[in-house]
Parts: C-alpha cells; structure tokens; sequence
C-alpha cells in the first residue's frame, strides 16, 4: 500500500512529506532525481521507478511531481489514480494546484491526506465527504473561525460515508434548484501530409453541476444513445438501467463532477472541422527555409470554429522566424523553438495564413525531421459526434428544477504531420 | 491568513518559542502552536523534542486540535516509546467516545503508532471497536487489523483478531467488507502459507454483492482478491465473468484494470465455442481502450499490461491499431510501448498503414524513439512475409537520409532480415557497403561484417573491406573481433585462393594477441579445424542457419501465463513475476491460469506440485532466439531484442548456453556410444549443425505451446480408452455383473461402466465409493441409475472420477478397491486403472526445465524398459502418445536411431521425464524413465505399452 508521499517542485525541492506508515527518509527521492535529469524533460520521467528497497510512482500533474513511496506489491494505477484524485481534491479546495497553494495551507493539505488513506488504504476520496469532515478554507471563514475560535474541522461523522450512496452528503439545501449538463467534446486526430485522416476519435464528457436541494433522483436520456457504446461511468449510475433502457439514471452527488465520459472511435462518425494547407520546406545548403500555413474550416455544421491556435515545435536548428500573419498574432521562443499562432476566429471568407522565412543555423545539416502542427480550437454550442440530450426528469423531490444543457467541441490531441 | 505564517518563525530559539507557545492557557494559542509543528513537520523538520508539550494538548474537546495531535503523535511516538505510553489513557478513553467519528479516529491513530509498548493496550479497544455498532468504526478498525499485524503479528493471531476479521467480509456494510477483504489481504501477502482468504462458492457470492456497493477502491481490493479464486467449474466462471463486467464501465482505471485481470484469468477456463466467450472477447476491447485516452502515467501501466494481454489474446485488440499510433508529444515512455504493441498488432491487413506510420516516426526528433521505430520496420518485414518488400525499400529509403544513427539502425535489422528471407534481397548489399565508413557503433560494424562474410562469393572487394577492419582490431568491442574472425574464415572457405594471408593474419591476431577467452578459443578452434579437416570446417561455419522466428521478444507462455495473473500489478509494469523482484516475499506463491476444462485438476491446489519444479520454474527466462548455435555459427549479433526494459540479457545467454551445451552432453552420456566427436572443450560439430531442426524456433514452438495450453491438441483426441472387461462377475454379485473401464478425456477421468442385471428381481437404490487410494480417485458425482435395473437389463453410466479422496499408497500402485451397494447388498471388488488417465493436459515441460530436471534427478531413480513388438514409426508414436498426455519435447537423430524426449505430469504433480529410443526397423524400443517417485515408473511404462500397442 501507499507509504509515503513526497511533493516535489520543478526546481527539485521536496516541499511537502507525509508519512502513512513508517517514515521513509528523504533520500529515497534521489533516484527519482537522477531519473528526471536523465528524462531531461519533465513530462518524460518515467511513471514507476524502482529503487533497491522502495517503488517510487509518480505523475506530474501542474508543475509538480507527486512521488509515492511503496513496498509492497500495489497495483500502480491504483497508485496513479488515487495521487490524481490528490491533485483534484487540491484543485477542489484552493482553487488551484500549486506549491504556493498548498504551502499556504500546509495544515489543511495535512489534514487532508490523512483524511484520504489510512495505512495506505484509501478512506475517503470523495470531495463531498471530505469537505463535511474538513471545510475549504474561505476568507469569511477564517475571520469567523479566529473570532469565535470554531474549527474548520467537522466533528460529525459524515452521512454520506456509510450509505449506499458514498457520494451525496444528506440535508442539501438550495433556494434555487439548478441542474446544468455541459457535453463536452475533443477530438482526438492525426491528420498526415496529404491531409487525410490517419487516425480521429472522439473523447467526450458530461460534465454536471448540480445544486438540488434532498436526494433527487435524476434520468437523463439521449436522442441517440446508441453513439454511447464505450463509455465510463461516475459511481453513482445505475448500470443495469443502462444495459436495458440506455437511460442514464442516479442519484446525483452535490456541486460539480463527472458523470460519464465516453469515446466514439468509428472514422466515419468523427467529422473533422478544420483543414490545414502547409509549406514548410527547408532549402538543402543554405541557411534558410520557407514556411507557409493556412487554416480553414471543413465539416464544422455550420457553426463558428473560434479560439484557434496552431503551435509548432520547429526543429532545433532553427534559429528564428520571419513571418506575417493575415490574421492574429505569433511568437516564437528561440530557446523552446516553439512557434505559436494565435489565430482566433475563422472566417471562411478570408483564410487565415501565416507566412514568411525560416532562418537556419548557418552550416548546420538541413533538419531531417518536419515539424508536426498542434492545433487548438473551440467551436460552441456544438458535439461533433451528434450526441443530444433528450430530457432530464426528475424524482423524489416535488420542487421544479432548472434545468441547462451546454454543448462544446474543442480540439484534443490534434495534429497535422507535414 | 495562510498556513505559510508558521513557517516564518525559522529563528534560532524557535523550538523553546513553540514550547513555550503549547504550554499556553489560551486555546488558540495552543492550536496555532501545534499547527506550526505540524507545519515543520511536513517539511521534514526534527520537532520530536517537543513530543511531551504536545502530548499535553491531546485532552480537548476540540476535534481539530485533537486530530493534530494525532497527526504529530503518529510521526514521532517511536523516538519517544516511553513519552507514548503518556497517550495510551487518552486513546483508550477516546475509544469509547459516543461520537463515531472520535472512536474511529482514536483507534485507526493507536494503530498508526508503531511501538511495542502501545500494541498490548491496543487490543482490548480494538476488539471493541471490531465489533462496534457503527460500520464507520468497524471498517476503521478492520484496517487497524493490519496495522497491528505489521508491527506484531503473533500478537494479531494469539487475540484471535484474524477470525475476527474473517468474520467481517460477512458483515452487512460493503465498506466494511470491503476492507477487510483488503486488510486480510496485506495480511496474506506476507503469509503467503496461511489459509486468510478461504473463498469458497459462498464467500465469494458475498463479495461480489459487496462489489456493486461498495466505493471504487474497495472494488479494486475485492476484484483482486476474486481474482484469486478458482472456480470449480466454466459454469461458475462464466458467473463470476457476468457480473463483473460492469466494473468495465467504471470511471476509475484502476478498478477497469482489475475486473480485466479476473475476466482474463476465468476466461481460460471458458470454452471457445461458447457464444459468451465470444462476447466477453468484444466486451475487453473498449475499456483497454479508454485507458489510452487517460493521463500519460496511466496510460503508460496500462500499455505495458496491453502488451500482456496482446500476446496472451491478439484477438481482443486486434481491430484497434490506430489507437497505439503516437501522437509526436506522447511522452517518450509511452512512444516507446505505443510502438512496441503495433508491431505484436501488425498482419498482413494493416501493414500498410504501419509501415507508413514507421516511416513518419523514423523521421523524428527523439533519437531512441527513432531507433525503436526503425528496429520495428525490420520487424515487420519478419513478421509479415509479404511486407518484407516494402520493409526493405523503406529501409533503404532510410539509408538515404545519411541520418547516422538510422543507418546503423536499418543495417542492423537488415542483416535479420538476410537471416529470415535468404538470397532475397542481396542486391541492396551494395547500397549498405557504401555507408561502411559511417558505422561507428558495434552492433552496427558487427551486423556489416556479418554480411559481408555471409554473402563474401557475391562481393567483388570483400576481401578488401575486411581488411579494412582488420586493422583496428584491437581497438574493436569483442562483439566485432568476433564477427570479424569468422567472417574471414567464411570469406576464406569461399574464396580460398586470394585470402590465404587474410585468414592467417586474423587467427594469429584472435589467438595471439588477444587477452579475450572467447575470442582465442573460437581462433584455434577454427585454425584447428582447417588445418585437419577443410571439409568440416566448411560444414560448420558455411552451415545452413536456422531460421530465425516470426516473433521476436515474445514472453515465454508459463511465464506469460503468470503475468496475466498479476495483471495491473508492479510485476505486469516489469513484465517479471513478483518473485523476482518483490522485496520481503517470504514463500512466494506461483499463481497459474487455471485449465480449460476445470474439473478434476481445478480443485488440485498449486502446491501439489513437486517443489523442485517450483524451484525451476523461478529462472523463467526470455529464451533469446537463435543465439544458440550463434556461438559456433558465428551469429553473435544478438537479434532485435527490445522488450522489457530490464536487461537480463547475461542472465539470459547463460541460460540458453545450457540448453545448447546441455543438450549435447545429455546426448551424449546417456546415448551410450557417444559420436566420436567430444574432445576439444564441447565444440560438438555433428549435433551442432543437428540442432538447427530442433533449436530454429525455440519460440515458434513457444507460441504453439501457447495454443496447445488453451486450445489443446491432447485435450482434444483425449487417450486412449481399454475396451471393458468384467471387474465383478455376476456369481459373486447376486446377480449383479459390473463391467468397465477408465477414460480421459478433455481433462476430466471418468470410469464407464455396465451394469447387467443377472438376478430375478429388480435392482435400485445403486451407490459407489471407493477405498483410499495412491492417487486420491474418487467418484466426483454419485451413481446415478435413474431407473431401477430389470432383470436380463443393463445399464451404461459414465462416472466422473476426481483426485481430491484421501491418499494412501496402494500395492500395486493402481490398485483401486471399489464397494457397490444396491437395494440387495454390498459388493467388494478391486481393479487395476491404467495410469495414463492420470496424465495431466499440461505435462509439458520447458526445454530447459527438462534439461535441468533431468540432470537434477539421480541416476538411481532411472528406469529402463524394453517395448516389444510395435511397428509404428517416430512420428506415429510421438502423435500417439501426445494423445494420452505424454508430450514430446525434442526429437533428435543420433547414429540412425530416433530419440523421443517426452515429459508427463500426474495428477498429485509428479513429473515424469522419458526418453525413448526408436530404431528404424526394429521394432522393439528402448525407454528410458527418469522420475523423483521411482515406484511410479513400471506403472509408467505399462501405459506406454498399453498406448503404443493399441
């Protein structure tokens, strides 16, 4: 089981430990050290490294290493999955993820953690609970607390710990009942030189936000379900339901999570909304190659493709760039040799392109290796695969809710080869 | 107002500031004092001087104080045992709090505590809390079980908290259940021999109500102990697949990969022609999947377990290439694996867009990734015959690009593609001279002269560009001296006439100036063969190399069969079993797939097995192809090799280098007139070029163990059946006459018999039980005779026998004693089984554990039989007994006769190894019987002849 966790920062400080069972020393982070200078980038140190007595698993996760410390045979997703639902649990209360944050309550994180495993085993992971048991901190909250000397820590027993239903704490109350849904799609896609798709596949997720006050029971149902045929669930979905309506029924924990997310892989079924037209070509013997890129939108249903931006890593002998922009604006880092172009919006009357000169390191080989393009882009009130909601009802409670389904297509991991 | 405020005070009387701070009155003072503690703490700060002020805050009504207390205490009661003790009265109080949440708290700290001292005050409150009302306080304290069981294990038994505990998985609450499962479970893995999770049909209904309710970490503690389980029959596991499917769908990969591992795992047990099967096969595919859209570091524990799963059922993903393509910002881990599995995906339906996918990678930044991919287009063009065309023009392509690590990349892999597809593709041999100059690494230099040797007749100046090398050659890695000297004795067989000073001056180099064994040794070796006999040394060194296999680091089949059973574990990230690398495994236990057909040796525990099979189990190597005969055949270059990142490699050759010295010398001791040939230090050139036959696709033959295991050619034909004879004549029966035999067939025993009604009266109420005997038969259904038995009438049932009765040895062996009661009397009668239902489908050894098994079995316990009289040939006899479960491990021919080497496996574990000597045209054979329970062997032998002869 989980022994130990160290926090670690990009500049190679431990700024946080904690202990479960017996205290491992310090030192035990050397080999994950020595694996991240021979990793030389950050997201390349491997996940699980073993040294002489311990397994040290790790993720990265926003700009900090989270090291576990076990020595025992443990299943390493377990392991990754559970310092993730850390990192989440941090994001949940501080607002964000970062070492000043968790510095700057060091006693809650504490408090936390210990709240989280217990020798090792996971003993409450879920947000709802946790905040039953220890109060994020608030500003309002800490004036109270120092004037009336109460405690964010909560002396009850959570309700939702025991019952069957783990994730929703009892006794909700709202004086307005909202139920919002946002269906979120990326596309995933590897489009090659000529511009067909090698591969495009769609992640998708609802992700809902849900302040009703008692125990609602909710079924949402979709025009199409039969899209949904790999898909992974939140807990507190009713399975067999699914099996034979296809219909999504729960019990909803309080305020925002997932409920459900699931990829739709069939090629034809992935429409790919922007094309990419592109030059880029390096000239053999001189110190220079042109480089030349249009976006433009395809397949996109009739709705605005917005938020575009396309970065390059160039190759390394690339000194630096000369290029106009019809549209937007560019940069390009000689150190990181990544060029960004933020486009924005497209127009589908006056194509964005981005054009100009490569400068080379003068004497260096022609680069071998052509630069892929990284593409980013948002299209609202839109999911790519064509999934709809059809209806939210709801039972158990009398009062009406509000009810918001929001749709969003982003860019995943796509990438055009040239 | 942040926490960071105690960090502040890093002045040098800071540890008597905070002193003074806790012996406060006020409350507050004395809660912010404590969290600046707790703040130096987590920074891996020394506050242990403070340990007894502390203390001193414990007794407060608030929650939060306490908690941190609690927090401090945990980290520093070891330094201070004595200080603890101080605490003891408080836990003990707290314990019995009416707030859930303070007994809970109080005994999961008491647990946390690690001193001695503490444990004996420990025990009472946490039989209490054990028992509590309140389940919160009970799945706390089922945690704190093992906890204590770290610090104090003979304490845990002698309070009987194991029963205790044992008692919880029944335990109304899924949490609760679920963590005991779990504490019971840390507790067996460091008592392995122990009895903690007895699953039975009834326990483990339990836990898979408890899985759907209870949270997703319990679900993954409950799936992996289901995974332990071996159900009794496919029924069962057909069930248990059924209702942990759902688990596919959850949100938690941890969890998916879980309920992947005991789907994969009852899987075997299932039927293929099963329409479920088929089903559970579709089912398997997304959720493998999906994990591929994770965050990197899952995708990369969840790969390395896809590569597992990919060999063990290429079927599951076969249709799902395109998801492994890399994505050029995948992390480099991930590239690595992602590339690893298209290549164990990659047929003649997709290469196409492989290739093109290879290539582009080829083309990348990250030179180890590029390096892999480049390996991965020589690969295919091996695995996929009809791609090597379009493999080798890739490659050469590549070439093209001058780039200097993919060329030496892309001639490496060329040279094993020479070796799989010879006289193909020589024309390119020029196109590779050309880049000669470039190679600087060895592998690269090494695989260049290999062909320049190979293919010396077809290369006008390769005289001259093996000079070339010569001249450094005290400067070259051992691995290119070695080439280098065989590939001129090669050039030198080929083309005697101009290369005479050539020759003469590498073997003086190899043998006179080199301070390398291997390479002097392999100098005279070939400086003595060609000065006695020209002729062999040209069968020896120009002799015709094995072809190498398809696949290439594929994981040897019981060593993948052990992986798929830690499946989601640090041994499937490490592709190594967990007793290889598990620090502290006290007696570690071999998990096996269970076998197809689950009846009789389904409920045979693993242990039964002899232990110094066990024993030879644990060196479960990667058998590297074709380096076998490589030594003497020049081949030294290793082949792709780039599976698991943990090298073996020296592990590994040594490994191999006793399957191919052992090999002879087995051979040639046992063979009685060995071939003329022993002498110079094992150099064996008759059996070396011999061996090709039997040595050329170690792993092909690995591969076809895989498919015999699951699909099973013995399992199939079943063995052979006597026909019936009278055991029980109707005279001495009243009128009962009892005929019958004992089949085999598809892994279950079954005696068939008649009964004949002999008598006036009508017979019923029949029943059958047998005396203990050597190997534990016993009916595993009762007799059933639905009708009652008229006179003049008979009967035929098939009874299902098991191996589970009680043991007692029997004179003879087989001798089974059997009572038959009928609504008239009991009757007695013995009979003798032939031992070939007892072979087990899975008595197939490894090579190299036979090898080592039989060197390890004394001389005295060998037995040797002469069968008379049977006319069948090898072949024949090789398939025929294949049929009764006696597996035929190699084949060799020495002076005209025909080895057979067979292993066979009883039902209590008992190996047998054989060695048959054929004679073409005489008809009586020559068995040699080696086994660690000498008295089974004439048995043995009785069942070979019983075989053959029918």
């Amino acid at each position: 089981m989980i022994h130990s966790l160290f926090l670690i920062n990009c500049s190679g400080d431990i700024f946080l430990e904690k202990h479960w069972k017996s205290v491992v020393s310090q030192s035990v982070c050397d080999y994950f050290f020595e694996a991240q200078e021979k990793a030389v980038d950050v997201e390349n140190v491997p996940p699980v490294i073993s040294t002489p007595h311990h397994y040290l698993i790790s993720i990265y996760r926003d700009k900090i290493f989270f090291v576990s410390v076990i020595q025992t045979e443990v299943p390493p997703l377990f392991v990754i999955e559970f310092l993730h639902r850390v990192a989440d649990t941090f994001q949940d209360y501080f607002g964000e993820c970062s070492e000043t944050a968790i510095k700057d309550n060091v006693v809650i994180v504490y408090e936390l953690l210990e709240e989280m495993l217990d020798n090792g085993f996971p003993l409450a992971t879920e947000s709802n609970i946790l905040k039953e048991l220890i109060k994020p901190p608030t500003i309002l909250r800490s004036v109270v607390n120092s004037i009336t000397g109460s405690s964010n820590v909560g002396d009850t027993l959570p309700t939702g710990q025991l019952s069957n239903i783990p994730w929703r704490r009892a006794g909700v109350k709202y004086t307005n009942n909202e139920a919002y849904f946002d269906v979120i799609e990326e596309i995933d896609a590897i489009i090659d030189k000529s511009g067909s798709t090698v591969f495009a596949e769609i992640q998708g997720v609802i992700d809902s936000c849900i302040k009703l006050s008692g125990m609602p029971d909710l079924s949402l149902s979709f025009m199409n379900p039969r899209l949904l045929d790999d898909v992974s669930f939140h807990p507190c979905i009713r399975f067999k339901r699914w099996e034979s309506e296809r219909v999504l029924s729960f019990i909803p924990p309080d305020g925002n999570f997932r409920l459900i997310s699931y990829r739709v892989s069939s090629q034809n079924l992935v429409a790919i909304p922007v094309y990419v037209k592109h030059m880029i070509s390096f000239k053999e013997n001189s110190s220079s190659g042109r480089f030349d890129v249009t976006i433009g939108p395809k397949q996109n249903m009739g709705k605005t493709v917005e938020g575009v931006v396309m970065t390059v890593h160039m190759p390394k002998a690339v000194l630096n760039m000369n290029l106009t922009a019809t549209q937007g604006s560019y940069t390009f880092d000689p150190v990181t040799k990544v060029l960004t172009w933020d486009v924005g919006k497209i127009t589908p009357q006056k194509l964005p392109n981005l054009k100009g000169i490569v400068n080379l390191q003068s004497g260096a080989p022609k680069p071998e290796e052509n630069p892929s393009l990284n593409i980013q882009f948002k299209i609202q009130q839109l999911a790519i695969s064509g999934l709809k909601v059809n209806r939210l009802d709801m039972y158990g409670e009398k009062y009406k809710p509000f009810k918001g389904v929001k749709y969003i297509t982003k860019a995943g991991k796509f990438q055009v080869r040239t | 107002m942040t926490d960071s405020k105690y960090f502040t005070t890093t002045k040098k009387g800071e540890i008597f500031e905070l002193k003074a701070e806790l012996n406060s009155d006020k409350k507050e003072k004395k809660k912010e004092a404590v969290k600046k503690v707790i703040a130096s703490m987590t920074v891996g700060k020394d506050v242990s001087a403070l340990f007894p002020d502390v203390v001193n805050c414990m007794q407060t009504d608030n929650l939060e104080l306490k908690k941190l207390v609690y927090l401090y205490l945990m980290n520093y009661a070891k330094s201070q045992p004595d200080m603890a003790i101080m605490a003891v009265n408080t836990f003990v109080k707290d314990c019995e709090d009416p707030n859930p949440l303070i007994r809970a708290l109080a005994v999961r700290t008491m647990g946390c505590i690690r001193v001695d001292k503490i444990t004996e005050y420990l025990c009472e409150p946490l039989r209490k809390c054990l028992k509590d009302e309140d389940p919160y306080v009970r799945k706390t304290a089922a945690v704190c079980v093992a906890k204590l069981h770290d610090i104090n294990a003979q304490l845990v038994e002698d309070q009987g908290f194991l029963d205790t505990l044992k008692d919880l998985i029944s335990d109304s609450n899924p949490m609760v259940v679920a963590n005991a499962v779990a504490a019971l479970s840390e507790i067996a893995e460091s008592h392995p021999s122990s009895n903690l999770l007895d699953l039975n049909p009834q326990s483990i209904n339990k836990l898979l109500t408890a899985l759907n309710e209870c949270t997703e970490w319990g679900q993954i503690f409950i799936l992996d102990c289901l995974a332990n389980y071996m159900p009794k029959d496919d029924r069962e596991a057909q069930s248990i697949c059924e209702r942990v499917t759902p688990r596919l769908s959850h949100a938690n990969s941890a969890v998916v990969l879980s309920a992947v591992k005991v789907l994969m795992k009852f899987m075997e047990m299932l039927s293929k022609d099963l329409d479920y099967y088929g089903t559970l096969l579709k089912k398997l595919a997304p959720p493998l999947v999906t994990l591929l859209s994770a965050e990197p570091e899952l995708q990369y524990v969840a790969l390395r377990n896809i590569n597992l799963i990919v060999q063990k059922r290429p079927e599951i993903l076969k249709h799902e290439m395109k998801v492994f393509f890399v994505k050029y910002n995948d992390p480099i881990y991930v590239k690595l694996e992602k590339l690893d599995i298209m290549i164990r995906l990659a047929s003649q339906a997709n290469i196409a867009q492989v290739l093109a996918e290879l290539k582009e990678y080829a083309t990348e930044v990250d030179v180890d990734f590029v390096r892999k991919a480049v390996r991965a287009i020589g690969r295919c063009a091996i695995k996929v015959e009809q791609s090597a065309e379009r493999c080798v023009s890739t490659l050469l392509d590549l070439i093209q690009t001058k780039v200097n690590y993919v060329v030496q990349e892309a001639i490496v892999v060329i040279k094993d593609i020479f070796r799989k597809y010879p006289n193909k593709y020589e024309s390119v041999i020029a196109t590779l001279c050309e880049n000669l100059d470039s190679l600087d690494e060895p592998e690269a230099r090494a695989a260049m002269i290999w062909i320049v040797g190979e293919y010396a007749e077809r290369i006008d100046n390769a005289d001259e560009l093996l000079e070339s090398f010569l001249e450094g050659f005290h400067d070259e890695s051992t691995q290119v001296q070695l080439q280098l000297l065989t590939a001129i004795v090669k050039l030198f067989l080929k083309k005697p006439t101009e290369t005479q000073e050539l020759v003469q001056q590498v073997l003086s180099l190899a043998t006179q100036d080199s301070d390398n064994p291997d390479l002097r040794d392999r100098g005279y070796i070939y400086w003595r063969l060609l000065s006695t006999d020209p002729v062999a040394a040209k069968e020896v060194v120009l002799a015709e190399k094995p072809l190498i296999s398809e696949e290439t680091d594929l994981i040897e089949p019981t060593l993948l069969d052990e992986l798929i059973c830690y499946i989601g574990t640090l041994a499937s990230v490490y592709h190594k079993p967990p007793s290889a690398f598990v620090e502290g495994s006290r007696g570690v236990v071999h998990k096996s797939l269970p076998p197809r057909t689950g009846s009789s040796e389904s409920t045979e525990s693993p242990d039964a097995a002899p232990s110094a099979v066990q024993a030879a189990e644990q060196p479960a190597v990667i058998p590297t192809q074709g380096d076998l005969l490589g030594d003497l055949l020049n081949l030294d270059l290793s082949p792709p090799v780039s599976g698991p990142p943990i090298a073996t490699s020296s592990v590994q050759m040594g490994a191999v280098d006793l399957l191919g010295g052992g090999l002879d010398s087995l051979l040639r001791s046992d063979v009685g007139g060995s071939p003329a040939m022993g002498g110079s230090g094992g150099f064996a050139p008759a059996p070396s070029t011999a061996m090709p036959a039997n040595l050329g696709a170690p792993l092909g033959s690995g591969l076809g163990d895989l498919f015999d295991l699951t699909g099973g050619v013995g399992t199939l034909s079943g063995s052979y059946v006597a026909p019936k004879t009278v055991w029980l004549p109707a005279m001495k029966a009243k009128g009962l006459e009892i005929s019958g035999t004992f089949s085999r067939q598809v892994g279950s025993i079954s005696m068939d018999l008649v009964l004949t009604n002999k008598a006036l009266q009508v017979m019923s109420d029949f029943a059958i039980q047998f005396n203990r005997n050597s190997f534990g038969l016993a009916p595993a259904a009762p007799l059933q005779v639905h009708a009652p038995l008229a006179p003049n009438q008979s009967v035929e049932i098939s009874l299902p026998l098991n191996t589970v009765g009680s043991v007692m040895k029997m004179d003879p062996l087989n001798n089974l004693q059997v009572a038959v009661k009928n609504n008239i009397d009991v009757f007695y009668f013995s009979t003798l089984y032939p031992l070939h239902i007892l072979f087990v489908e899975d008595g197939k050894m490894e090579r190299q554990m036979f090898l080592a098994t039989w060197k390890d079995i004394p001389n005295e316990n060998e037995a040797q039989f002469q069968i008379k009289d049977c006319s069948l040939n090898t072949d024949a006899v090789s398939s025929k007994l294949q049929g009764s479960n006696i597996f035929t491990i190699a084949k060799r021919n020495v002076e005209g006769q025909d080895m057979l080497y067979q292993s066979l496996k009883l039902t209590n574990g008992i190996w047998v190894l054989a060695e048959l000597r054929i004679q073409p045209g005489n008809p009586s054979f020559t068995l040699s019987l080696k086994c660690r329970a000498p008295e089974v062997s004439q048995y043995i032998y009785q069942a070979y002849e019983t075989i053959l002869k029918n």
